[in-house]
């Protein structure tokens, strides 16, 4: 085998193409040869090293040099000066890229990447790419070194727990579909994301959909199934796009379909889109869609190990489950369960949301607190101002306030507390927020989402929605309060599927931390955070206000009057809360009251 | 006698050839009623005829189904549809004001068409894109980071 010193990838893309890729290489190679070097470097083509708008370019390991805008007339300088003389030559070097991804940014101190390793790092449209980072690996190893019964255990050793949120042990759930006497078996992946503000499993579907697809086609074997689906919602059309086009190159590679690897197992995918039923993250009713009837939750038992999928035995995993199945087969159960606490092991996605200075996805360890979530990894409270509450879990999960800031996340610790730990949404509120306002709008999304098949959800938390919408427009009554605790353990108790039972946890755990906020909006007509319309006033300080008018003259509904130079007023009974009056006033004159 | 969906396409050939794709069995129901409903613009009841005929499936269930999801619908819907994100962290960036914006300039209410018949204004549950909030969608184009005196501008490429 011959050794190079150097390894040169240039780009060959159109886009490169089109700006003269062929002749800088056919430039830098003449050139190696005229300075004697062509032994020592090795020139490959590749595609897309992520600088065509400023092609042609680049690649030169082993040192990691980026070289862009080139053409042939600049090969003799270049291969003098970095091949010959070994010193970078710096007028070429790509200009690193600002980090643009609003989504993704470089992980923090306290983060560990397993799930979302890939995104943002690989082509998700090119199978190679995640073949370059052990893609597939654990696939073979599985197949030809564990028998389907080695796999759940290595699965059940990891400790590793159902990421769609209710933190069931995935290798039991395998155990129990292995033990399904009935043929065929289904493996299905939910990716029926829809928990508003989250979005970590929608990331990984475009960013590394591989990982996914292998993660199933290892469960598959696991359990004894030869087809499987993917349920993605109809509002990620570019998940779905790119799950397909990784699902034909799998294909195509032997990776899925018949005797895989020439193992002899058979395995074969299909992606199912929604078509926009938040109840359909609901395993049963995820199911009743793909067979084409409406998304509505049916009881459980009989559970999907036993008969799920057109009757059949089927084992449904969120997407972040499936897609850590590759590297704990790699790395071992002991590593992944080195990470987290006793009890919830691993790593798991959050989609950080609402008032923290840095939004979006973030991997951390089991066992991290809320503080450290908060400030560390989030950067704290947008504007300095003071932490409030967290919600966890999505609509069906509950807020925690400040005193639990302390709390290891763990999903043991997380349901003692009152909430859930859902999908791994975490909307981060401050004081600006009143917490009445929240529940009403969670409300506002599961009623509307109910599917309606049992009463206790789709009157229930109607009835709730009604009563919270009248507290906030100033109307409560004295008993709104037992009232709503009454509805909510009806409810909660009564309920078909989780998405019923889920539903009042935001209001119960606000009247629980924050119970002072619905006395006040219910007895003194007041809101303390100054949200609710009904129950604020806005007001002009007489002194400060310097009559510029600008108010006035901004007020779309002409509720403030006052001669020039003189303190303006406004009328209360015109006035719609709309807030202008205050944005625009230059002297801070104007306050809520 | 045949009828017409958008663009005048006939309604039985747009059904016969989402069947042909997908293959005439009842769990391909959800996929075929989504293609026809993106090539007429919605689920017409001939459509749902033509359906349960091809199917073998009752025309009731077809409408169930067809009722439940949000993305389907049995009435006529505009030549564009408008989809708002209504969810929290775009309501929280500001989306309130892009959505009375939207709703000032085409003068019509959610759930409503346009008079014309160009425009159809619905919400959406969250789309996942929240990064980018308001968000919201226009047909397949996504618009992010939307502000509302950029709503004319946006809607005014739609003819």
């Amino acid at each position: 085998m011959k050794y190079y010193r150097s390894h040169v990838l240039v780009c060959v893309d159109p886009e490169c193409l089109k700006k003269g890729a062929h002749d800088v290489m056919d430039a830098f190679q003449d050139e190696l040869v005229a300075q004697g070097l062509i032994d020592e470097v090795q020139v490959l083509e590749t595609s897309r090293i992520g600088g065509c708008d400023h092609g042609p370019e680049l690649m030169v390991y082993p040192e990691g040099v980026h070289y862009t805008n080139l053409t042939p007339d600049d090969m003799p300088f270049l291969v003098e000066e970095h091949f010959l003389k070994g010193r970078i030559a710096q007028k070429f070097v790509a200009e690193e890229k600002a980090f643009t991804d609003e989504e993704l940014s470089a992980p923090t101190a306290k983060e560990i990447r397993v799930v979302l390793r890939n995104c943002g790092k690989i082509d998700p449209e090119n199978i190679e790419d995640y073949i370059a980072e052990d893609g597939y690996q654990a696939l073979g190893k599985v197949l030809t070194e564990n028998t389907p019964e080695q796999v759940i255990e290595t699965v059940l050793n990891s400790g590793l727990k159902g990421r769609g949120g209710a933190g069931f042990p995935t290798g039991k759930k395998w155990e129990f579909c292995r033990a399904s006497k009935e043929t065929p078996k289904y493996v299905i992946c939910n990716a029926d994301e829809g928990d508003p503000g989250a979005f970590m499993n929608r990331r990984v579907l475009e960013g590394d959909p591989h990982s996914v697809i292998e993660g199933m086609i290892i469960a598959a074997y696991a359990i004894g199934s030869n087809q499987g689906y993917v349920y993605c919602r109809a509002e990620y059309p570019i998940a779905v796009k790119t799950l397909r086009i990784a699902i034909n190159q799998a294909r195509s590679m032997g990776l899925l379909g018949k005797n895989i690897l020439g193992s002899g197992f058979d395995f074969d995918l299909e992606v199912r889109m929604g078509a926009g039923a938040f109840v359909c993250g609901e395993e049963t009713a995820l199911m009743a869609s793909i067979e084409g009837n409406r998304g509505e939750p049916r009881p459980r038992p009989p559970f999907p190990a036993v008969k799920g999928l057109f009757a059949k035995p089927s084992n449904i995993n969120n997407v972040e489950t499936y897609a850590n199945i590759p590297q704990i087969i790699l790395r071992g159960a002991d590593w992944y369960a080195s990470m987290g606490t006793e009890k919830s092991k691993g790593t798991k996605t959050f989609a950080l949301a609402g008032d923290v200075k840095h939004t979006g996805l973030i991997e951390i360890p089991f066992g991290l607190t809320l503080r450290e979530i908060v400030y560390d990894v989030g950067g704290g409270i947008k504007d300095d101002k003071k932490f409030k509450a967290v919600q966890t879990g999505g609509p069906m999960g509950g807020c925690l306030p400040e005193a639990y800031l302390d709390l290891p996340v763990d999903y043991e610790a997380i349901t003692k507390a009152g909430s859930i730990m859902g999908s791994g949404g975490l909307v981060i509120m401050d004081e600006d927020t009143c917490m009445v306002d929240i529940a009403r709008f969670f409300m506002d999304f599961t009623q509307d989402e109910s599917c309606g098949k049992c009463t206790p959800c789709r009157v229930g938390t109607r009835r709730i929605l009604e009563i919270l919408e009248r507290i906030c427009a100033g109307k409560g009554k004295p008993d709104d309060i037992e009232t709503l605790e009454y509805l909510c353990a009806q409810i909660r108790e009564d309920s078909l599927c989780g998405l019923g039972q889920g539903s009042p946890n935001p209001v119960v755990t606000t009247l629980k931390h924050f119970r002072d906020e619905y006395e006040a909006h219910i007895f003194e007509k007041r809101c303390p955070a100054k949200v609710c319309k009904a129950l604020i006033r806005y007001e002009i300080i007489d002194g400060i206000c310097t009559g510029c008018t600008v108010c006035a003259r901004n007020c779309p509904v002409g509720a403030i009057s006052g001669e020039r130079r003189q303190t303006h007023v406004i009328d209360p009974d015109i006035c719609v809360r709309c807030g202008i009056c205050k944005q625009v006033c230059n002297f801070n004159a104007i306050v809520i009251n | 006698m045949a009828g017409n969906g958008k663009d005048g396409k006939v309604v039985a050939n747009v059904v016969k050839a989402a069947v042909d794709r997908y293959g005439a069995s009842q769990d391909e129901l959800i996929p075929i009623l989504n293609e026809v409903n993106r090539e007429i613009g919605y689920l017409p009841g001939e459509a749902l005829n033509e359906i349960s005929r091809l199917l073998r499936v009752p025309k009731s269930h077809l409408f169930s189904v067809a009722s439940f999801y949000r993305m389907l619908s049995t009435k006529p819907r505009g030549k564009h549809v408008i989809q708002f994100c209504e969810s929290a962290p775009c309501h929280v960036a500001g989306g309130r004001e892009v959505w009375i914006a939207v709703k000032e300039y085409l003068n019509i209410d959610e759930d409503q068409t346009t008079p014309d018949g160009k425009w159809t204004l619905l919400t959406t549950s969250c789309l996942g894109v929240c990064g980018v909030g308001p968000v919201m969608v226009i047909d397949d184009d996504i618009y992010g980071n939307v502000e509302p005196s950029q709503v004319p501008s946006i809607l005014e490429k739609y003819h």
